[in-house]
C-alpha cells in the first residue's frame, strides 16, 4: 500500500530499527516503515549518554499520538550522543527517519553483530512480505 | 466476535483509512493526512467523521417525558421541541451507565448512546418501562450518523440546506430538513470543542451523503477525520469518554459532571448522588500538566510527591492545539487543588506533574458567549 523509503547504507532489525556506521560510530533510528506505522510521533524517550546496551535490548521508547512503542538496539554498544533536536521537534522522526530523525550515536561493542541484521534489500523484501 | 462495518467501510479503505477495532466496529483511526493534521483541520476549518457506530433510541409515547425523566440526570421536562441536551444515565448507586445526548422531537425523544454501551443501555431502559405508557425502540441500524465539525461546518452545511439558513440554528437545537433531497435530522452539537453538526439520516444514503459533504466542503478545507483526531479533539476541551473518564464505578459528581444532574426532580440514583454531593466524593477528576517530559497514558498511576499511589490517569497525550503534555485522571480529593504537585508513573519512573485548571482548550461555543 504505502511507498516506503529504504536507506541502502543502513542495516535493519526485523523490529524496524536501522543502524549505519559512519566513521566508526553507529548511528541508529527507526525506519520509514516504523514511523508510518507509529503515526505522528510526539515524544522520544532516549537514554542518557554513557548508558550501555546489548543488541536487541530496549534502548528507547517512541510515543506517537496513540501509543508508546519500545525501540530496540540494533547492535551492542555505549551511547555517545542522543539527538537533542527530537525534544523540540519529534516530528523529524516522521519527516526524515534516516536523516534528521536519527535517535542515537553509539560506540559499537562488536561490529560483527551487523552480520545478524538485514541489509536494505533483505529488509525491503521482509517488509513486502510481513507488513 | 466478528467486527461490525459501517456502510462507509469501503469508502474509508478507498481513502486509505487505517482501519482499527473500536467498540466492536472496524473504523478508520486516521487517513494518510495523519491525526495531527486532521485535528488541526477541525480547529481551523472542518472535518467529517463517520460515527455510525453510535446508537440511537426513540423514546415515544404519552409518558415519554416522565419515563425519561426517571431514567436520566438532566430534567427533560424543561426541554422544548427541537432542543437537545447532554445527560447521564446512572445506576441506583450513582455509577454511570452511559453518557447520552437527548433530542426532544415533538412529544418524543431521540437518545444518542455510545456504541460500546448500546445493548447495555437498551436493556437498562427496557427494564424500567413497566408502568409507563412508553415505547423504547433501537433504531441504530437504519439510522446513519455523521459529524461535521469545525468553524467552517456552518458554511459547508449551508450549501446543502434548501434555504441556506444554517446560521439560524442555535447551539444545541435540532432541525428536520433535507440535504440535496436526503431527509436529515440535524443537531447543532458535537464532540470536538468546535461549532458543528451531527447528521442523522437513512443508512442507505451513507455513501451519497459522505461524498456530497466532502465535495461541498472541498474549498473550505473539509477533510475526513479518524478516531485518533476525534479523541484528541474531545480531550482538549475535556469532554469525557465512556471507558476513560466515566464508567460504572464512577458517579457524575466525582467526574465533575454535577452540572448535568438536576436534584429538582426524582430519578434513579438521585438519593445516591445527593449523598455523594453532600458528603463530598472520595476521589475527583483533575486535569494535570507534565512538569518533567513524558506522555501520560490511560491507566498510568498518579503518585503523591512521596511516591504513594493516589490515583490513575484516564486520558493523556500531547494536546495538539494546546501544545502541552497534559492529562485527566482521578485522585484522592485532598490532591485536587490547582498547583498541587503530583507525579505520573511512566514506565516505572515517577515524572513530576502539576494539577491544573481544565479544560486545556476552551470550546468555541463557550468563547462565543463572552
Amino acid at each position: 500500500m504505502a511507498n516506503y523509503k529504504f536507506d541502502a547504507k543502513a542495516k535493519y532489525l526485523d523490529t524496524h530499527e536501522w543502524v549505519r556506521i559512519e566513521d566508526g560510530v553507529a548511528v541508529m533510528g527507526v525506519s520509514d516503515v516504523a514511523q508510518d506505522q507509529l503515526s505522528d510521533v510526539v515524544y522520544v524517550d532516549l537514554p542518557a549518554e554513557g548508558d550501555s546496551f546489548k543488541q536487541k535490548d530496549t534502548i528507547a521508547v517512541v510515543e506517537s499520538v496513540k501509543s508508546a512503542e519500545d525501540v530496540f538496539a540494533p547492535i551492542s554498544g555505549k551511547v555517545i550522543a542522543a539527538n537533542e533536536a527530537l525534544e523540540g521537534s519529534p516530528e523529524l522522526v516522521n519527516q526524515d527517519p534516516y536523516g534528521a530523525g536519527w535517535f542515537l550515536k553509539m560506540e559499537p561493542a562488536d561490529l560483527s553483530e551487523l552480520d545478524n541484521l538485514m541489509d536494505a534489500e533483505a529488509y525491503e523484501k521482509f517488509v513486502a512480505e510481513e507488513v | 466476535m466478528e467486527l461490525k462495518r459501517t456502510k462507509l467501510y469501503d469508502t474509508h479503505v478507498a481513502l486509505s483509512g487505517r482501519m482499527v477495532e473500536f467498540a466492536g466496529w472496524e473504523l478508520p483511526v486516521q487517513y494518510p493526512t495523519g491525526p495531527t493534521v486532521e485535528h488541526e483541520a477541525v480547529r481551523t476549518a472542518a472535518g467529517l467523521f463517520d460515527i455510525d457506530h453510535m446508537g440511537q433510541f426513540m423514546v415515544i409515547g404519552e409518558e415519554a417525558t416522565p419515563f425519561l425523566n426517571h431514567m436520566v440526570t438532566w430534567d427533560v421536562s424543561n426541554m422544548k421541541d427541537g432542543e437537545a441536551h447532554y445527560s447521564l444515565l446512572c445506576y441506583e448507586d450513582g455509577g454511570i451507565v452511559d453518557d447520552i445526548f437527548i433530542y426532544r422531537r415533538g412529544d418524543g425523544y431521540m437518545v444518542v448512546v455510545n456504541a460500546s454501551n448500546r445493548d447495555k443501555d437498551f436493556k437498562w431502559f427496557s427494564l424500567h418501562t413497566g408502568g409507563y405508557n412508553v415505547t423504547v425502540t433501537d433504531v441504530s441500524d437504519e439510522t446513519y450518523m455523521l459529524a461535521l465539525q469545525g468553524p467552517k461546518a456552518e458554511t459547508v452545511l449551508n450549501k446543502l440546506l434548501p434555504n441556506h439558513d444554517a446560521a439560524t440554528m442555535a447551539f444545541h437545537t435540532s432541525r428536520s430538513t433535507s440535504l440535496n433531497g436526503i431527509p436529515t435530522l440535524i443537531g447543532r452539537t458535537g464532540y470536538t470543542g468546535e461549532d458543528g453538526f451531527e447528521l442523522f439520516f437513512s443508512a442507505d444514503e451513507a455513501v451519497r451523503m459522505w461524498n456530497m459533504l466532502l465535495e461541498a466542503g472541498k474549498e473550505d478545507g473539509l477533510i475526513p477525520c479518524g478516531l485518533a483526531a476525534r479523541d484528541s479533539l474531545r480531550f482538549e476541551p475535556c469532554l469525557p469518554l465512556y471507558g476513560d473518564e466515566i464508567f460504572s464505578e464512577i458517579d457524575p459528581i466525582s467526574a465533575r459532571l454535577g452540572f448535568f444532574v438536576s436534584f429538582e426532580k426524582d430519578f434513579i440514583a438521585k438519593n445516591a448522588l445527593l449523598k455523594i454531593k453532600l458528603e463530598g466524593p472520595t476521589q475527583k477528576l483533575i486535569g494535570f500538566e507534565m512538569v518533567e517530559r513524558g506522555v501520560p497514558r490511560h491507566g498510568y498511576a498518579i503518585l503523591s510527591p512521596a511516591g504513594e499511589k493516589i490515583g490513575f490517569v484516564t486520558t493523556g497525550m500531547k494536546a495538539p492545539t494546546a501544545g502541552k503534555f497534559v492529562g485527566l485522571g482521578y485522585v484522592q480529593s485532598s490532591y485536587t487543588k490547582y498547583g498541587t504537585e503530583i507525579a505520573i508513573e511512566i514506565r516505572g519512573k515517577a515524572k513530576k506533574a502539576v494539577v491544573r485548571k481544565r479544560p486545556f482548550y476552551i470550546p468555541a461555543y463557550r468563547r462565543a458567549k463572552k
